[in-house]
């Protein structure tokens, strides 16, 4: 599988769906408008300044709230990599993984990284390498049954394929 | 080593005898159920899977609410697509504006969920439905497409924790200030991947309005499904509302919990969520200082149905909003609305200042019908205190039971009943 390579944008505990995609937005579900407004409430900034294969770094419970695939949509359409976070909320969870957004819990990752580090993540080992202070951590690998539906790149494929 | 309900049931529907906490399971799915805003994202999927159709056409709903009666052109579109869609599919239980209300209160009300039953939401407030004794979570758009297309869905079999209700608690004292009690208690990621599992004498004492709010609001502590036991006052509502025969599930002497609770709630007083997390609990004698607010909201699938708008009511009968503050009333489904009418209570609210709304979810998550401006303060019966979730970035939502919201409408700050009555 692919590895991912990026600038890490950094983030605190209980990042909820409503700031990652605020619901004024959601009377749309076209992901390139939606990735306009990733991040809006809590950084509004954000949008300018990531650029493709970026990456998020978060604390614990990411993604907790709402199940709007909304959420892991406009990340993924905003151009973001990964999502590293010490843990998930369980939704958001599902749905990245069913949509192909890779994920990786790692709490010493979370600790371990900065705002504007270059992080590099091998999705196949789970290894975390922060390349700009040359220290590494293990990610917990996935299930083999997750693995399936990521290198089908979704719930989707997975099914058709089947 | 035993099973807790969950997993009793996660095991039946997976044709399995046995199953614990960590394996991962394909579950047969009894409904699956999509709104305005998730269901489009899911008929864009499912458009993609080679299937001809879906599953079954009556184990389906299809609730649009969250921005209906359609809020702009957009909206109008995505509801445009569920209609047809539904139409497309036949499927049985689509809910046209005028017959639909807020998913949660509707289903159980129309009887689609019933104890022992396996269902999916792609709405993370579905855990409502483990007030009946079913296992019921919220899922994604995608996970709702495979369950359309499937009839089936992958879990995780959860762990639980056990909290044990004991007592009665005290007039003003509801379900909403059980639940954001267990909140503050154990944090916004408390039960993070788990069951959140209710049982003890004192469920007696809950009325099955209490237990829909209690059970709707454990995705607020992360959980995967709130459950409660099925006893005579569950049978009673399900033969009431229901023609579907339901099957009661028991969790083993010997089930294991990761953590166990006792609460007497007996002890408990109104309990407020302060901005921007439900975790961030204040009984009312805890709060010293006047906090004033511009809106009061009384609705939303976590306090909209009968028992709230009257406890609600009877906190307004014969007074009135302060001047100056806004108190939307939003009764959850026609049928509540119908009641509350029949009961009189819509009078009380509008002659009290209030304005009473149509079914929808609306200002809960800041669509419409009451959004906030910049600084402004509400006091709201929804289950979500996010920022800028009921509108502006810089606006505050403060999580109350209707017997405070109600009283903070009068008073203009927040109150508990006991303030004026």
């Amino acid at each position: 599988m692919k590895k991912a390579n990026g600038t890490v944008f950094k983030f605190g505990d209980n990042v909820d769906t409503d700031v990652i995609i605020p619901a004024r937005y959601l009377n749309s579900s076209d992901p390139a408008e939606l990735a306009q407004h990733c991040m809006e409430d809590i950084d509004k900034d954000f949008i300018k300044n990531v650029k493709k294969g970026d990456i998020i770094v978060a604390d614990k419970n990411f993604g907790c709230g709402s199940s709007r695939e909304h959420a892991p949509i406009a990340i993924k359409a905003a151009g973001v990599s990964c999502v590293i976070a010490e843990t998930f909320a369980r939704i958001f969870y599902r749905n990245a993984i069913n949509i192909g957004l890779p994920i990786i819990e790692c709490p010493e990752a979370s600790k371990g990284i900065e705002a504007g580090d270059e992080v590099e993540v091998d999705f196949d080992s789970g290894v975390i390498t922060n390349v700009t202070k040359g220290t590494t951590f293990q990610g917990q690998a996935f299930p083999e049954f997750m693995q399936k539906i990521i290198a089908a790149e979704g719930l989707v494929n997975y099914i058709n394929q089947k | 080593m035993g099973m807790t309900m969950t997993q009793k049931i996660l095991a039946a529907h997976a044709g399995l005898d046995k199953v614990e906490a960590g394996q991962l399971i394909e579950a047969d799915l009894d409904l699956v159920l999509g709104n305005d805003i998730t269901s489009p994202v899911a008929i864009k999927e499912m458009d993609k899977m080679k299937v001809d159709g879906v599953f079954d056409k009556d184990k389906i709903a299809l609730v649009p609410d969250h921005f209906v009666p359609n809020k702009d052109i957009k909206s109008a579109e995505h509801c445009k697509c569920v209609r047809e869609f539904a139409k497309r599919n036949e499927i049985t239980n689509y809910f046209e504006v005028g017959e639909m209300g807020i998913e949660h209160a509707l289903l159980p009300e129309k009887g689609l969920t019933v104890a022992g039953d396996v269902i999916i939401g792609a709405d993370s407030h579905t855990c409502t439905y483990g007030a009946l004794g079913a296992f019921s979570t919220g899922v994604g758009s995608t996970d709702m497409a495979a369950g359309m297309a499937t009839g089936k869905a992958w879990f995780k079999v959860p762990g639980a924790i056990k909290f044990n209700l004991v007592g009665k608690p005290n007039k003003w004292v509801s379900g909403k200030d059980i639940i954001l009690h267990i909140i503050g208690m154990i944090g916004v990621d408390g039960a993070l991947y788990k069951s959140m599992e209710f049982v003890g004498e004192g469920i007696r004492n809950l009325s099955m309005d209490d237990r829909f709010t209690i059970a709707n609001m454990a995705i607020e502590a992360g959980g995967k499904n709130g459950i409660f036991p099925v006893d005579d006052i569950a049978e009673a509502y399900m033969k009431e509302h229901s023609t579907r025969s339901y099957k009661i599930y028991e969790a083993d002497e010997d089930a294991v919990y990761d953590e166990e609770y006792t609460i007497d709630l007996s002890t408990l007083e109104s309990t407020v969520a302060f901005p921007h997390l439900p975790e961030n609990t204040k009984t009312l004698s805890e709060i010293k200082e006047d906090i004033e607010i511009d809106q009061v909201v009384i609705g939303s699938c976590t306090n909209g149905r009968l028992d709230d708008l009257r406890i609600a009511a009877e906190v307004l009968q014969g007074k009135h909003v302060k001047k100056g503050l806004r108190c939307i009333v939003i009764p959850a489904t026609q049928a509540i609305y119908m009641s509350a009418m029949e009961e009189g209570l819509l009078k009380t609210f509008i002659e009290a200042g209030a304005v009473v709304s149509t079914p929808t979810c609306g200002p809960c998550l800041g669509g419409y019908m009451g959004i906030l401006a910049e600084g402004e303060r509400c006091v709201s019966t929804t289950n979500r205190n996010f920022v800028g979730r009921m509108g502006h970035v810089n606006s505050e939502i403060y999580l109350a039971s209707p017997a405070v919201a109600a009283a903070s409408a009068v008073t203009g700050k927040i109150s508990g009943p006991e303030e004026i009555m």
